[in-house]
C-alpha cells in the first residue's frame, strides 16, 4: 500500500478537516470498517474530488464531513466548529445555514417549483434570499425561464442544476456533492460540472464531490484517492488522463 | 400468489392494523347495538314472565296499554276462585306513578323509569314462579307498612323499621310508610322502583278506596292447565272484562315490549351504520395507498407473470384478512361498547345493572358480515386499480396510476348529490310512504356525493388556507398546503369521513337549537299563566298540590290540566281534560266561546286538523271511553291546532273527565295571580308546598322553558355521543393517512432534513396539513349540516318547529375543534417521521 502523498506546501484556508475520522457498521463479525481513521483537509474555494472503488468509504466520508451521519470516533471540524458531538438541532442549523448539498437523484421536493426548491434552505431558515446573488445563481445555472415548474417538468440534467442552484443560494461554507451526474448523460454531466466549476471559480465556493468519472475529476482542483477505508493517495490540477493514470495505479497496487 | 400476499400483509403490520381500525370500530358498533338491545331485551322478558298469573283477568283491550284505568269490582275475585280447576285468585293493584324519596331527600329512579307500586298478595304468579322474593323482613300486613325492592332502599338508604318517603299521585300526595321487608325482583326492574302495599292500602291511595283491582290472577289447580282454566273463568266475567292465560299475557307483552325496543335497535343501527360509512372511507384510502406504495412490487408481479387477476386478487385477500381481524377485534370490543351504552342509557334512569350482557349468535354473523362485506366492498376498486399497474412500472421509478379521470367523478358527484337532494325533499315535503327512509337516504346521498366532488370543491379551501399558511408558516406552510394538494383525492377521502361526522353533528345542533328555539317562542307566546306546578317526570301528581295552590294568598286562578290514555272510537288516544272556564286565561286555545260552552257541557273539543282527518262535525257523537264505562261525547267544536297552546288533541272538561272515571291526579297545574300580588312570595310559597314532594315543581315562563328544553338536550348528548364515534374513526382515518403519507415521502422527508429543515419544523410541516385536511372536513361538515339542519326544520315548521335558530358559536367550536384534532391527529405520524434517520430515510425507495 502506498503512503498518503506529501501535503501541498503551500497554505490553504481550511474549509473542513478530519482527525482519524473512522466509521464502523455493525458488530462482530458483521463488522464493516468504512472508514479507518482518515484525516483530511479540504482546502476552502477549491473544487475536491474524492474518488476510490466502491465500497471505499467516499459517501461515508462525506456523510461524516456533513454531519449527516455520525463518526465511531475521530474528529469533523467545519471552519473552527467541531461539529462530532453536536446536538441534532445545531447539526441542523448548521446544514441548513452552512452546508450544501447535492445527491445523486432525487434531489427536489415534487410539490414545489424549482424557484420553490432552490430557495428551500433559506425560506426554512426564514431568511430573505439576497436577489442580486439569487440572479446571479440563477443566470449561472442557466435556469431562469423554468423556474416556474416541478421538477417532474425538468429533465435530469435541469434537475441536477437547480439542485446545485439551491446548494449554492444559501452561500454555504462548504457544499458536499454524492455522484452528482452519476445519472446524467455526458451533456448534462457537461452543464452541471461547468457550473460547479464557475462557481467555485467565480465565486470561491468550496466544493467537495464524489465521482466515479475521470473526465469529471478533471473539472476539479484536487483528487482524493479512497480505498478501503483510507486516504491512499491525492492529485492536483488533475486532468482525465492524470486521473485514468492514478486510477490504474491504485488498481494495480490493489492487486486487482 | 396466495403466500406472496400474505407475506407482504404480515411485513406490513402496522399498517394491518391501521386498515383494520376502520373495520374494528364499525363493526363494534353494529355488535355492540345488537348485544345491549338484546341484553335489553331479555331483562324485560324476564319481568313479563314472572308478572302474570295462570290466568289474568283484566278489562278487555287493556293488554295493549299501559295502565288502563278501569278497574274490576272486588266481589269477582271470589267468584273466580271458586271456578272449577282454580286454586285462588288474587286482585291486582297497580300504580305507576308512585316514587320513593331517599333519606337525602332525593328522588330515586325517575327520568322515564316507572315508580311502581303494587298490593301484596301471597298467590303465586304463573306456573307457580314469583315475582318477587323477600330478603329480609316482612311483607306488610297493616295499613301503614310497606315493601320495598332492595335496589331501592339501598339507594335511599332505608333499612328495615325506617319510615318511608313516599311520592304519590293519588289523593295523599305524601305518604310515610314504615320499611317493614326488603325484596328481590326476579329480573331487573330495569330502574323502576317497587312499593308494595297492603291490598287495603293500595286501594284506599289509588282506587279511591273502593274494594276494587287491576286485574286478577287466578292461579290454577295441579293437573288443570292454564287454557283449560281459563275457558273455565271465562263464562263468569262481565262483558267488559276478559280473560288470557299467562303464558299467552307474557308473551304478548314481551313482543310488544321487542316492538318497542326494535327502535332502540334501529336508533343505534342508525349509529352503526354511519360509523361504517365513515369507516369505508378510510378503508377505501387505506387500500388506495398501500396499492400506490406497492406499486413497484405489484408491477413486479406482472413482469414475472402474474396475472391482472391474480394481482387484484392479492389486495382483496389482504382486504379478506383485514375484515376478519377486524370484525373478530370487533366484536370484542362491541362487548365493551354495549357496556358503554348500558352505562349512558343507565345516566338516562334506564338501569340495567343486574342484567348480564347477552351475545345472540345473529350478533356474531352480523359481525362477521358486516365486517368482510365492508371491506371487501371498500377494496374493490383499489385492488382494480392494483390489477392495471402495467409491469413496465417496476422498471420506473415515477409511476403513477391513471387513475378515472377527475371530470368522471366530479359529474357522479354532483348527480349523487342532486339525488340525494330529491329524496331529502320527498322526504320532506312529499307524501311518500316512508318519509325517514327518504331523508336518510337523501343525506346520505348528498354527503357521498358531496364527498366525491370534495377534491374540487375543497381545493378553493384548501388555497385559501394554503395562503394563510405561506403568510404564517413560510416554506413549511407552503409544503404543507402542497402536501394537501398533491393527492386531492387522499386529502378529499381523508376530510369526508369527517365530514360526514360533522355533518350530522351540526344538522342535530342546528335541529336542537332550532327545536328549543321554536318551543321557547310556542311558550312565550302561549303561556300566560305566572306559575306551573307540574311534574318534572312527566308522571301526575296528587290533586291535594293544586288544592293548597288554590289557599296561598295572592293566588286568583287555579286551573288544572289531566290527561291520560283513553278510547276515542276504536283507538286508544291521548286525552287530556281542562278547565273550560279558566284555561283560556293561563294558556292560549284558539276556539270560539261557542265551543268552550259546548265542552263545559260534556263536549269534546278536537284540534281542527284531527276533526278533518276523521270527518267529525260540531254535534257529532264519538264514543269515548276512560275508566269505567264508556260514553258519548258530543263534538263541542275544534280549536285551531298551533302546537303547543292544548295539552292534546282530544279535549275533556275536568268535570266530564271525573264523571267518567278518569284518573283523578293532576299533570299541570297553571296558577294566575291577583293583580299587585308579589310574584316573589308566592312563587315562595308554592315551593313550600311541594318541597316535600320532589316529584313536583313550580316554576314560571323561564324555568318551564328549561325544563322543556332539558330532554331536547339530553338527547342531544346522547346522539353526540353516538355519532362521536363516527368522528373518533375520521380522526383515526386522518392518523392513518398521514402515517402512510410520512412512509410513502420518506425520501423527501430525509432531503429535506438534509437540507436543514428541523425536526420541529417537519412536525408542524405535517400538523399544518393535518389541519387543512380536518378543517376542510369540518367546514363541508358545518355548511351540509346547516343545510340538512335548515331543511329539516323548514319542513316542519308547520308542525311546530316554527323557528330557525342557527347555533353559530357552537358550529364555530365545531370547526375549532376539528382544527385542534388535526393537530393532536398529526402528533403521531409526526414523531415516527421526526424519527427517521436522514441517511435512511434518503436512501430508501
Ligand atoms: N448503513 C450501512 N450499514 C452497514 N454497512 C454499510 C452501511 N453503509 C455503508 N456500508 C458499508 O461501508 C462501506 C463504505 O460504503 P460507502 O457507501 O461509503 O462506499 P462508496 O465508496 O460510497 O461506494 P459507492 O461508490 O458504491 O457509492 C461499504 O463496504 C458498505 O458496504
Ligand atoms: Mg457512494
Amino acid at each position: 500500500m502506498m503512503s498518503a502523498a506529501p501535503s501541498p506546501p503551500t497554505t490553504f484556508e481550511v474549509a473542513a478537516r478530519t482527525e482519524g475520522l473512522t466509521k464502523i457498521y455493525g458488530k462482530g463479525d458483521a463488522q464493516v470498517v468504512a472508514l479507518g481513521g482518515v484525516s483530511v483537509d479540504i482546502h476552502a474555494h477549491e473544487f475536491t474530488a474524492i474518488m476510490g472503488p466502491s465500497g471505499s468509504g467516499k459517501s461515508t466520508l462525506m456523510h461524516c464531513a456533513a454531519g449527516l451521519d455520525e463518526a465511531t470516533s475521530g474528529k469533523v471540524f467545519l471552519g473552527d466548529v467541531e461539529i462530532t458531538g453536536l446536538k441534532e438541532n445545531d447539526l441542523t442549523r448548521l446544514r441548513r445555514d452552512r452546508i450544501g448539498f447535492i445527491f445523486q437523484a432525487f434531489n427536489l421536493i415534487p410539490t414545489l417549483t424549482a424557484k420553490e426548491n432552490i430557495l428551500l434552505p433559506l425560506s426554512i431558515a426564514g431568511r430573505e434570499p439576497d436577489p442580486e446573488w439569487f440572479a446571479r445563481v440563477i443566470d449561472t445555472v442557466g435556469l431562469s425561464e423554468r423556474l416556474g415548474h416541478r421538477p417532474t417538468e425538468l429533465s435530469g440534467g435541469q434537475q441536477q442544476r437547480v439542485a446545485c442552484a439551491r446548494a449554492l443560494v444559501s452561500r454555504p461554507a462548504i457544499i458536499f456533492a454524492d455522484e452528482p451526474t452519476g445519472n446524467l448523460d455526458s451533456k448534462s454531466s457537461r452543464e452541471v460540472l461547468e457550473f460547479l466549476r464557475r462557481s467555485v471559480t467565480e465565486f470561491g465556493q468550496t466544493i467537495v464531490m464524489v465521482t466515479h468519472d475521470p473526465s469529471a475529476a478533471s473539472y476539479t482542483d484536487r483528487v482524493l484517492f479512497l480505498a478501503d477505508g483510507r486516504v491512499v493517495d491525492e492529485l492536483r490540477e488533475p486532468t482525465a488522463e492524470t486521473v485514468l493514470e492514478r486510477m490504474g495505479r491504485l488498481d494495480g497496487a490493489r492487486g486487482v | 400468489m396466495l403466500r406472496a400476499s400474505l407475506k407482504s400483509l404480515l411485513a406490513r403490520k402496522l399498517r394491518l392494523l391501521m386498515s383494520a381500525v376502520a373495520v374494528i370500530l364499525g363493526v363494534a358498533f353494529v355488535a355492540g347495538s345488537f348485544i345491549f338491545t338484546d341484553t335489553l331485551g331479555r331483562s324485560f322478558d324476564g319481568i313479563m314472565s314472572s308478572s302474570v298469573g295462570d290466568v289474568v283477568v283484566r278489562p278487555a283491550g287493556s293488554g295493549d296499554t299501559l295502565g288502563s284505568t278501569q278497574t274490576i269490582d272486588g266481589a269477582l275475585v271470589a267468584k273466580l276462585a271458586a271456578a272449577p280447576g282454580a286454586a285462588r285468585a288474587d286482585g291486582n293493584i297497580v300504580d305507576y306513578t308512585t316514587f320513593v324519596v331517599g333519606k337525602s331527600g332525593k328522588l330515586i329512579g325517575g327520568q322515564g323509569a316507572p315508580g311502581m307500586a303494587v298490593n301484596f298478595t301471597d298467590g303465586p304468579a304463573a306456573n307457580n314462579t314469583s315475582m318477587f322474593s323477600l330478603a329480609s323482613g316482612e311483607m306488610p300486613t297493616q295499613d301503614g307498612q310497606i315493601a320495598l325492592d332492595a335496589k331501592t332502599a339501598k339507594t335511599g338508604g332505608y333499612v328495615v323499621g325506617d319510615k318511608v318517603n313516599v311520592v304519590t299521585a293519588s289523593a295523599k300526595a305524601q305518604v310515610n310508610p314504615t320499611l317493614s321487608g326488603i325484596i328481590e325482583s326476579s329480573g331487573s326492574l330495569v330502574g323502576a322502583s317497587v312499593v308494595v302495599w297492603t291490598t287495603h292500602e293500595a286501594q284506599s291511595l289509588y282506587l279511591g278506596g273502593k274494594d276494587a283491582f287491576n286485574d286478577v290472577w287466578v292461579t290454577r289447580e295441579d293437573g288443570t292447565s292454564q287454557e283449560q282454566l281459563r275457558a273455565a273463568v271465562a263464562p263468569l266475567l262481565p262483558a267488559d272484562l276478559e280473560a288470557v292465560t299467562g303464558d299467552s299475557a307474557a308473551e304478548a307483552a314481551a313482543n310488544q315490549i321487542q316492538e318497542s325496543l326494535k327502535f332502540i335497535t334501529y336508533f343505534l343501527l342508525i349509529f352503526a351504520a354511519v360509523a361504517l360509512v365513515v369507516g369505508t372511507f378510510i378503508i377505501v384510502n387505506t387500500f388506495s395507498i398501500l396499492v400506490a406504495q406497492r406499486m413497484r412490487e405489484l408491477a413486479l408481479f406482472r413482469a414475472i407473470g402474474a396475472s391482472r387477476r391474480q394481482v387484484a386478487r392479492s389486495v382483496l385477500i389482504e382486504a379478506f384478512v383485514v375484515g376478519l381481524i377486524g370484525a373478530t377485534l370487533g366484536l370484542g370490543l362491541g362487548i365493551v361498547l354495549a357496556i358503554a351504552i348500558k352505562a349512558l342509557f343507565g345516566a338516562i334512569g334506564l338501569d340495567l345493572a343486574g342484567a348480564e350482557l347477552v351475545l345472540a349468535p345473529r350478533t356474531v354473523v352480523a359481525a362477521y358480515v358486516v365486517g368482510l362485506v365492508v371491506t371487501l366492498l371498500a377494496a374493490y376498486l383499489p385492488a382494480r386499480r392494483a390489477g392495471k399497474v402495467p409491469p413496465v412500472a417496476a422498471m420506473r421509478d415515477d409511476v403513477t396510476l391513471t387513475e378515472s379521470s377527475m371530470h368522471r367523478r366530479v359529474l357522479a358527484g354532483l348527480a349523487l348529490t342532486a339525488l340525494g337532494a330529491a329524496a331529502l325533499a320527498l322526504g320532506l315535503l312529499a307524501d311518500v310512504p316512508k318519509p325517514v327512509a327518504f331523508v336518510g337516504a337523501g343525506i346520505l346521498g348528498v354527503l357521498l356525493g358531496v364527498a366525491l366532488t370534495s377534491p374540487v370543491v375543497g381545493r378553493p379551501l384548501i388555497v385559501g388556507m394554503g395562503a394563510i399558511y405561506r403568510r404564517l408558516f413560510g416554506s413549511v406552510g407552503v409544503m404543507a398546503e402542497e402536501n394537501a394538494l398533491r393527492n386531492p383525492r387522499r386529502t378529499a377521502a381523508t376530510a369526508s369521513a369527517l365530514m360526514i361526522g360533522v355533518a350530522l353533528v351540526s344538522m342535530m345542533a342546528v335541529f336542537g337549537s332550532s327545536t328549543k328555539a321554536s318551543i321557547n317562542k310556542e311558550i312565550e307566546k302561549n303561556f300566560k299563566a305566572d306559575y306551573l306546578v307540574s311534574n318534572s317526570i312527566g308522571s301526575d301528581f296528587s290533586t291535594a298540590v293544586g288544592d293548597e295552590v288554590a289557599k296561598v294568598d295572592g293566588v286568583a286562578t287555579v286551573s288544572r290540566v289531566r290527561w291520560g290514555m283513553g278510547e276515542v272510537g276504536d283507538g286508544q288516544e291521548w286525552i287530556a281534560a281542562i278547565d273550560p272556564a279558566t284555561f283560556g286565561q293561563v294558556a292560549t286555545l284558539d276556539t270560539s266561546a261557542e265551543a268552550l260552552a259546548n265542552l263545559d257541557r260534556g263536549g269534546l273539543l278536537l284540534d281542527a286538523d284531527t276533526a278533518t282527518e276523521l270527518g267529525l262535525k260540531t254535534g257529532d257523537k264519538v264514543r269515548m271511553k276512560l275508566s269505567g264505562k264508556p260514553f258519548d261525547a258530543t263534538v263541542a267544536g275544534t280549536y285551531a291546532a298551533t302546537a303547543g297552546s292544548a295539552p292534546a288533541r282530544y279535549l275533556l272538561s275536568t268535570k266530564t273527565w271525573d264523571a267518567n272515571g278518569g284518573k283523578l291526579s293532576d299533570g299541570q297545574v297553571y296558577v294566575r295571580l291577583t293583580d299587585g300580588a308579589d310574584a316573589a312570595a308566592v312563587g315562595s310559597a308554592l315551593d313550600k308546598i311541594v318541597a316535600d314532594l320532589p316529584t313536583v315543581s313550580v316554576k314560571d315562563v323561564a324555568g318551564y322553558a328549561e325544563e322543556q328544553a332539558k330532554p331536547i338536550n339530553q338527547m342531544l348528548m346522547i346522539i353526540y355521543a353516538l355519532l362521536g364515534l363516527a368522528v373518533v374513526i375520521a380522526i383515526l382515518g386522518i392518523i392513518n393517512t398521514l402515517a402512510l403519507s410520512v412512509i410513502e415521502r420518506t425520501r423527501e422527508i430525509g432531503l429535506l432534513r438534509a437540507v436543514g429543515l428541523s425536526r420541529r419544523q417537519l412536525r408542524s410541516m405535517l400538523r399544518l396539513e393535518s389541519v387543512v385536511i380536518a378543517l376542510l372536513g369540518a367546514t363541508l361538515g358545518v355548511v351540509l349540516g346547516v343545510v340538512f339542519g335548515m331543511a329539516i326544520q323548514r319542513a316542519l315548521a308547520d308542525e311546530g318547529f316554527s323557528t330557525l335558530q342557527i347555533p353559530w358559536v357552537q358550529l364555530v367550536a365545531f370547526v375549532l375543534m376539528a382544527g385542534i384534532v388535526g393537530v393532536l391527529a398529526a402528533v403521531w405520524p409526526g414523531r415516527r417521521a421526526a424519527k427517521l434517520k436522514i441517511l435512511d430515510a434518503i436512501g430508501s425507495e
